[in-house]
């Protein structure tokens, strides 16, 4: 079944906004807090206090710099795996580890068949899965699965642990299929886009753009003209010497 | 296969959560804390998550806090009290008991005591439980106490406290729903890490502007609308500027100034005269202002009259005296002020600064907020309206780090008040328990005359001077606290300078200790200015071989930096194994409609043989028999500390902790020790939250309804309202001293320092590393990285792999004008020393400014990092370049490296060079520390493989 | 990519014994190497044994090797699976030659198991090359030619290998190695159209549309301080001018060396048995650097999030 199903049901993912984003790592140890104990656990670190420090994340933020037409400055980028409808990560993988749900799209990797070839991460444009050298599997963002649907907590926290905890709300959930959704509105409302769209597989996952400066900035009235005749302090003066009372 | 394979979507995260509050950072969110129990049957905690009801982060959680567990199960952990067997910093430990590490302790202490008190210096850093500390220093008896406020945001409180009665930092909140125009002073991160977040997000989100003033843009600053890259230590310019052009356009609350502040106040003009620059006062000291509707002088305080804000008039007997706004209106409509004045040396065109100050007067102004809310002023006249000017600012170490962080954080407050945004919908919010007066009638303790064996303090170490009668001094003029605050070097330093006490004592200037005693700091790292002559003071001797600081107590978690210089090591337990009191007596998490505070306890049990300190600091208080700390029979008076957070009263009705108080609980704030209130903290979340009344939620400073009900609650002293310093009396008489005036004078050293200085209208200066040093063309800062605090982060094995290596930021045309790329090692140097680190290059920074994350450096041998660590290796810290002192000045006295007025360590002012370095690897490279006491470090870490049932 | 030895080893050696077989079956069909034959035995258990020794050697590349047989189950999607189903259905008719070369049997018999071994020689080695072939994320890997190349490299060291062959058997061996010739000639043309083109294709992927956003100037800050495995694997680099030396490396030792001595031979005949070692080491050693340089200068998609500006 690493041949993709024809459609999913729905089409679960996140909604990532830049003009928010500022660059926390929040969602970045929230996400290995609650995988390496959930799913996928575990994420293992190698040296973890010695010379190479690196272990397995399902989530990473960069930070660049841009410089275009609308905005200039500096750009804080999470990335992970964004679910995407078409993606070559499942069909290349030859045992099935790697498949994509039908029911709601979530593509993942199953821990117990993955014999750990690296095949699905090579075939990934966007180096969203990471080889746990330790377990010798492959890990990757899990929708957190074992939250959004766990009955054991309470509905309002059946979200993704990343979501849950970005504290400026950059990061949104639900199902990118329903136009209604309020995450595919907030998309459409605001231009919402794909990561290297032109690779064609079609994520699910969207970004936010950082949105035009001027789009805030409050259209000023023109000074009151101040009385013509001496320095800008007489006129001050002028100007407040007036009934005022308490 | 065909279909997707069915998988366990159910799981229970785990099989008992407990609340409490989070302290990976000073925010002190509240957390959920999931425990699982492993294969072995201990039980192991498995997530941490926000707790929604939680009044700071409402669910969140910042990167910090989503790593605790690693925090928590650090093998950089402590493990047992130490005693020292080799020379200080070998790390050659004997682990001892705790009724070993006691008496030790409380011998040492003891003898301190019956002595003479002030040979006991007691500082604490991250340290949230002051008020316990504070008490516990008071009632030994020494003046030397201090928490880390000194080297951190002294400037920022008492800037705010001076001027509004309330303060950036955590003392207020900008009106988050309501601000449509927001502007974010030299803030990185700062203490309210979530809320600041959520804020900003809601900013965002709602198309409210964000412009940030900052040299640097990354996080915050990256998200504003529009970034101000200003020069270091130039916003005192900027915002005069600002103020400019508000005072030009004629763009300011009138109504707002003469109802709530001082502008009115006439200030007498008698140049030379003992009271020159004094306000003009009637005979009940009430100040005088021109009252327009009667034609004569009125009472400045009172209600029903008509106060002129112009004016030049002649006093009863005969001298002059003018309106504090005209004198505000001729320093800011000056030419030092105008915008092309102050153009080049911000860096801020202006044109741009003119378009800013226009924004925000036709926000404050014209896009004014009215809230159909009925409330009652001071003087008990009724409003059915509350007006708001939508704008708000924050400001944080950007500002306060600088030696004129002072008066430019007082200078950003008048441009607050002359916009009327202070405390009305919008603006700028109070969190109760301010706002206070202005200043607070909380004096500092500790001169000489204070001072005897085991006699305690007559009261709270630290306050707010309203003179130079209230100097902390000996007999001769000389400081009596060995950081010489509240001496003419530092007179209104409220929360003391942990920066120099150190240096001082190795010096023995003023004076000679015998014990050092800390917590929670890590002085002989990341905390101190100058580490080389740090580490130099801690280790020095004297002509017998003896170390000249004798004996040195520490308590940390940690194996910091820090530890093995000290003699006598206190582990403490970590934030998960003990109990916490985040009391409004200390800092408070309050909301700006919420009064709240809260408490952390054991939700695991330490598998150490550590105690909490806070415990082990009533233990020794009973055991040195200090008044407080035991009963009249001499038996201690508490079991330990959550016995002292439930009964300890600091007056009749009011402890440590403010909900569920009274018998049966049901009083809040004021009323009798209730036994179950910890019991009701832990089953509320580990909080307790005690909303305002609507109609006491802005106008505070002068809400009649909420100056009674905070003075029925106990969070405020005064039925009067808190009236807006713009011109600050104080420091007039600081300068009248220094002009020869009074009975206190200063030295004549400290003469100049102190007219120039104590001016009380705000004022910029350079900051004095630049006009002191020459050949330093840049400056150099650092920002915290959200994702770090301070130097614990680098024990985390998930935080240090984001950040284990910290980078100098240069601009890319310096980079082109030294000829260096991405990835090069460059040599920076200051005044003081040379540190060797590797660069990149970035557009986003003022050209003028090198930068670099805060902290990230780490000694060899500390954190349980591997001699190889990044952080060893390739990680630095700008605090070898920093002088804790300045270069000579006049007279040849090497004044500390702070504000002149609050002694707020100036670690901004750092200017450097760079050169180009031919070899890779950070230097300066100390000797490792000994790492006797040490548990191995784990090549893998698997960290939830135990719960995992094995495959197939 | 990063150029891990088990993979260089197993396809360069499953490619020469794939190669083998498939000139091996050939001859056996053309009737050069009669099936009793010493050579068509010894020949037959080398191409055996290179395969064997390749596939086992792919196995130490995975992290769980005890699920190995998991992966056979994809053949629908996956190249990787369809290589691995097909390498051992070749062991059928491979291995039954091989115990009839032993034995002896009819040529009803042998001649079908000839044809079926040498269509499976073809397909495991093109299903090897599809593996890297079908990556869409590596410019390098994703052309019509790369299971080509993957062919062509197999003939000719197979060919090689039954010169030699047929040198130690003392058989004229002029044609055989004109053959090898020819295919060390296409081999190496080859490859150097495929080094033309790759250095000619700037990459059509630039940092811009992988971040969604005009103007990237730079990466300010990577995610991590130390590389991740995405860095590891993907991330490897090598310097232009050392990648220009190792292909001169291959050119001399892959395609040239060999290729002038077998032409000798061709013409001569002579020297066989003192030549073809030198020839197989040297197009061993070569071929091994082409395999290495065949990973090491492909560049991935996914470093533009990481400071490539074009992939
Ligand atoms: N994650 C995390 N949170 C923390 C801490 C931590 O270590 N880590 N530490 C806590 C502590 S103790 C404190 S004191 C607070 C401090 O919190 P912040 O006030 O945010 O302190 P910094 O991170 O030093 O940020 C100082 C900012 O001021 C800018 N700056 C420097 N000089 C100037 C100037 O002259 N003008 C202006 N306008 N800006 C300037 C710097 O670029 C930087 O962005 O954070 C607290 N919160
Ligand atoms: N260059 C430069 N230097 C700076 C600053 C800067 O901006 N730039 N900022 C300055 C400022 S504002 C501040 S506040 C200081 C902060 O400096 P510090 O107050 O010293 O903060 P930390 O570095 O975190 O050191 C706190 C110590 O407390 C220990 N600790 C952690 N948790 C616990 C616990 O639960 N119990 C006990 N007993 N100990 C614990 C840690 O191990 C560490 O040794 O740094 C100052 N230094
Ligand atoms: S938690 Fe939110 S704000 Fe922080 S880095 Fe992630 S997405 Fe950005
Ligand atoms: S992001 Fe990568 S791993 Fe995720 S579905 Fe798309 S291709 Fe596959
Ligand atoms: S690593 Fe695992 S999931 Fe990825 S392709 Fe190989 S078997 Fe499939
Ligand atoms: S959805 Fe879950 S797994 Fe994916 S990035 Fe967020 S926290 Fe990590
Ligand atoms: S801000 Fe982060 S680290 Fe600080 S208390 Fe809140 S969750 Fe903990
Ligand atoms: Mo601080």
């Amino acid at each position: 079944m690493t041949t993709l199903p024809e459609k999913t049901d729905k089409s679960l993912g996140l909604v990532i906004d830049l003009d928010i984003c500022v660059g926390c790592h929040a969602c970045v140890t929230s996400c290995k807090e609650w995988n390496t104990g959930g799913y996928s656990a575990p994420l293992t670190d190698q040296e973890p206090y010695g010379e190479d420090p690196h272990g397995a994340f399902l989530n990473r933020v960069h930070s660049y710099e841009v410089d275009n037409a609308h905005w200039k400055g500096t750009v804080h980028f999470p990335r992970s795996c964004l679910h995407c409808e078409t993606p070559d990560c499942v069909t290349v993988c030859p045992t099935g580890a790697s498949y994509k749900r039908e029911e709601d799209g979530i593509v993942l990797v199953n821990p117990d068949t993955c014999i750990g070839c690296k095949l699905c991460s090579w075939a990934c444009p966007y180096g969203a899965r990471e080889y746990d050298y330790d377990d010798g599997v492959m890990k990757k963002c899990t929708l957190c699965v074992d939250r959004i649907y766990n009955e054991t907590i309470p509905e309002e926290d059946r979200v993704p642990a990343c979501v849950k905890a970005c504290p400026t709300g950059a990061r949104a959930f639900g199902d990118l299929a329903d136009p209604d959704s309020a995450v595919s509105r907030n998309v459409a409302a605001r231009d919402g886009f794909n990561l290297l769209d032109e690779f064609g597989f079609k994520p699910v996952n969207k970004y936010l753009p950082p949105r035009k400066a001027s789009d805030r900035t409050p259209q000023v009235a023109t000074e009151p003209a101040a009385p013509e005749t001496g320095s800008a302090l007489e006129k001050l003066f002028a100007w407040a010497d007036r009934a005022l009372s308490r | 296969m065909t279909g997707s394979p069915k998988i366990e979507t159910s799981a229970p995260v785990g099989d008992e959560m407990k609340q409490t509050t989070c302290y990976m950072c000073a925010c002190r969110c509240g957390i959920n804390v999931h425990l699982k129990t492993g294969a072995d049957g201990k039980q192991v905690v498995r997530y941490i998550e926000g707790n929604r009801n939680h009044p700071v982060n409402k669910g969140v959680l910042c990167g910090k806090g989503s790593a605790g567990i690693m925090q928590h199960y650090s093998p950089a952990r402590l493990r047992a009290p130490m005693k020292r067997t080799g020379p200080r910093g070998s790390g050659q430990f004997e682990e001892i008991s705790w009724d070993e590490a006691l008496e030790i302790a409380t011998g040492w202490l003891g003898k301190v005591r019956k002595t003479d008190p002030r040979k006991l210096a007691f500082f604490t850093g991250r340290d949230q439980s002051q008020s316990l500390t504070g008490f516990w220093a008071m009632k030994y008896g020494t003046p030397n106490f201090a928490a880390h406020g000194g080297f951190c945001s002294v400037n920022m409180a008492a800037g705010g406290l001076y001027t509004f009665g309330g303060a950036f930092w955590e003392f207020g909140d900008p009106d988050w729903d309501l601000t449509k125009y927001f502007m974010l002073f030299g803030v990185a991160e700062d203490h309210a890490s979530n809320p600041i977040k959520i804020g900003i997000g809601k900013l965002k989100s709602r198309g409210a502007k964000v412009v940030s003033v900052n040299p640097v843009r990354t996080g915050y600053n990256a998200v504003a609308d529009e970034w101000v890259g200003i020069r270091p230590g130039t916003d005192g310019l900027f915002v005069g500027a600002l103020i400019h052009e508000l005072f030009r356009s004629q763009q300011i609350d009138l109504d707002y100034l003469v109802r709530y502040t001082n502008a009115p106040w006439l200030v007498i003009h008698d140049p030379g005269a003992a009271d020159d620059g004094l306000f003009a006062r009637d005979g009940d000291g009430n100040p005088l202002v021109w009252d327009a509707a009667a034609g004569d002088f009125g009472n400045g305080k009172a209600a029903d009259i008509q106060p002129a804000l112009t004016g030049s008039r002649e006093l009863p007997e005969g001298r002059k005296a003018r309106p504090v706004f005209e004198l505000m209106a001729e320093r800011y409509l000056g030419e030092d002020y105008a915008p092309e004045a102050v153009a080049e040396r911000t860096g801020i065109p202006a044109e741009q600064i003119r378009k800013i100050a226009a924004e925000l007067a036709h926000v404050a102004f014209k896009e004014e907020i009215v809230l159909d809310r009925p409330w009652t002023d001071w003087a008990g006249r009724k409003h059915d309206k509350m007006i708001g000017r939508p704008v708000s600012m924050h400001a944080m170490r950007g500002i306060s780090a600088h030696s004129n962080g002072f008066q430019t954080c007082r200078m950003i407050h008048i441009l607050q008040i002359l916009l009327g945004s202070i405390d009305t919908p919008g603006g700028f919010r109070y969190k109760p328990p301010y706002p206070k007066q202005t200043p607070p009638n909380l004096l500092p303790h500790g001169a000489a005359g204070d001072i005897a064996p085991e006699m305690p303090l007559g009261g709270p170490h630290l306050g707010f001077p309203h003179g130079p009668e209230h100097l902390l001094l000996d007999g001769d003029g000389q400081p009596n606290r060995l950081d010489k605050g509240f001496s003419w070097d530092a007179p209104i330093s409220a929360h003391g300078l942990m920066h120099m006490v150190i240096n001082n004592a190795a010096k023995k200037d003023p004076y000679g200790i015998d014990v050092l005693f800390m917590y929670m700091a890590n002085m002989a790292w990341n905390s101190s200015m100058n580490v080389p002559g740090t580490l130099d003071a801690l280790t020095a001797k004297d002509d017998n071989g003896e170390y000249v600081i004798p004996k040195i107590i520490y308590s940390d978690a940690y194996y910091s930096e820090t530890v093995p210089f000290a003699d006598l090591i206190l582990p403490d337990t970590t934030y998960l194994e003990r109990y916490d009191c985040i009391s409004l007596l200390d800092r408070p998490i309050s909301e700006p409609e919420l009064v709240a505070d809260g408490i952390r306890h054991p939700v695991v049990q330490p598998d150490r043989d550590v105690r909490g300190f806070q415990e082990v600091l009533i233990d020794l208080g009973a055991r040195l028999k200090l008044p407080g700390f035991v009963k009249e029979d001499g038996s201690a008076m508490y079991s330990g500390y959550a016995d002292y957070i439930t009964n300890h009263e600091r007056k009749p009705g009011i402890g440590p902790l403010a909900g569920w108080r009274g018998e049966d609980g049901d009083k809040s704030c004021v009323g009798a020790p209730n036994p179950d209130q910890i019991d009701r903290y832990i089953e509320n979340g580990a909080f307790f939250g005690l909303h305002l009344d609507p109609s006491h939620a802005y106008y505070r400073f002068a809400n009649r309804g909420y100056l009674d009900w905070g003075i029925e609650k106990g969070i405020r002293l005064s039925p009067e309202p808190t009236i807006m310093q713009l011109y600050s009396e104080p420091m007039q008489k600081f300068r009248l001293a220094a002009l020869g005036h009074g009975a206190r004078q200063p030295p004549d050293r400290a003469r100049e320092r102190i007219r120039t200085h104590f001016d009380p209208l705000p004022f910029w200066y350079p900051p004095f590393e630049e006009q002191m040093t020459t050949g330093y063309p840049l400056h150099a800062i650092t920002q915290r990285p959200m994702h770090m605090y301070h130097s614990w982060g680098s024990q985390n094995a998930w935080l240090r792999q984001i950040t284990a290596q910290n980078r100098l930021y240069v601009h890319t045309s310096v980079g082109a004008e030294h000829g260096l790329i991405d990835d090069d090692w460059v040599w920076l140097s200051s005044h003081l020393g040379r540190v060797k680190c590797q660069i990149r290059l970035m557009d986003g920074v003022n050209p003028h400014t090198v930068w670099t994350w805060n902290a990230i450096g780490k000694r060899r041998g500390a954190w349980g990092l591997s001699h190889d660590a990044p952080e060893v290796k390739e990680g630095f810290l700008l605090n070898h370049l920093i002088s804790e002192l300045l270069p000579k000045g006049g007279g040849g006295y090497r004044y500390s490296n702070s504000d002149p007025l609050t002694g707020q360590a100036a670690w901004f002012d750092l200017r450097v060079k760079i050169e180009k370095a031919e070899s890779a690897g950070t230097e300066p490279l100390f000797e490792p520390l000994g790492e006797d006491v040490w548990p191995d470090r784990p090549q893998t870490l698997a960290f939830g493989r135990q719960w995992k049932e094995p495959a197939e | 990519m990063h150029p891990a030895y088990s993979v260089i080893l197993f396809t360069t050696s499953s490619g020469a014994g794939y190669g083998l077989l498939f000139w091996l079956s050939l001859a056996h069909l053309a009737g050069a190497q009669p099936v009793t034959g010493w050579s068509f035995f010894t020949g037959l258990l080398l191409a055996l044994g290179l395969i064997t020794l390749g596939l086992l050697s792919s196995t130490f590349h995975l992290g769980r090797p005890e699920r190995a047989w998991r992966a056979l189950s994809q053949w629908r999607s996956s190249w990787l699976s369809r290589e691995g189903v097909v390498a051992i259905a070749t062991y059928a008719p491979a291995g039954l030659l091989w115990l009839l070369a032993l034995f002896g049997g009819p040529a009803w018999l042998t001649l079908p198991l000839a044809v079926l071994a040498a269509l499976g020689a073809v397909a495991t080695v093109w299903c090897t090359g599809m593996i890297y072939g079908s990556l869409r994320t590596i410019r390098e890997w994703h052309q019509p030619l790369v299971p080509v190349l993957y062919l062509a490299n197999a003939a000719a060291s197979g060919a090689v290998l039954l010169v030699m062959l047929q040198a130690f058997a003392g058989r004229d061996i002029r044609l055989a190695s004109l053959i090898a010739l020819l295919a060390l000639i296409t081999a190496g043309a080859l490859k150097l159209v495929y080094w033309r083109r790759i250095d000619a294709d700037p990459g059509a992927y630039t940092v811009d549309m992988a971040l969604g956003l005009e103007g990237v100037k730079r990466q300010l800050e990577p995610p991590h301080s130390r590389p991740n495995y995405v860095m590891r694997e993907m991330g490897y680099d090598v310097a232009r001018k050392h990648a220009e030396t190792l292909r001169r490396t291959v050119l001399i030792w892959g395609f040239v060396v060999p290729g002038v001595m077998l032409a000798f031979q061709a013409l001569t005949g002579g020297l066989g048995p003192v030549l073809m070692p030198v020839v197989v080491l040297a197009a061993a050693a070569g071929l091994v650097v082409e395999r290495w340089l065949f990973f090491a200068e492909a560049s991935h998609v996914s470093m533009l999030y990481y400071g490539a500006e074009r992939a």
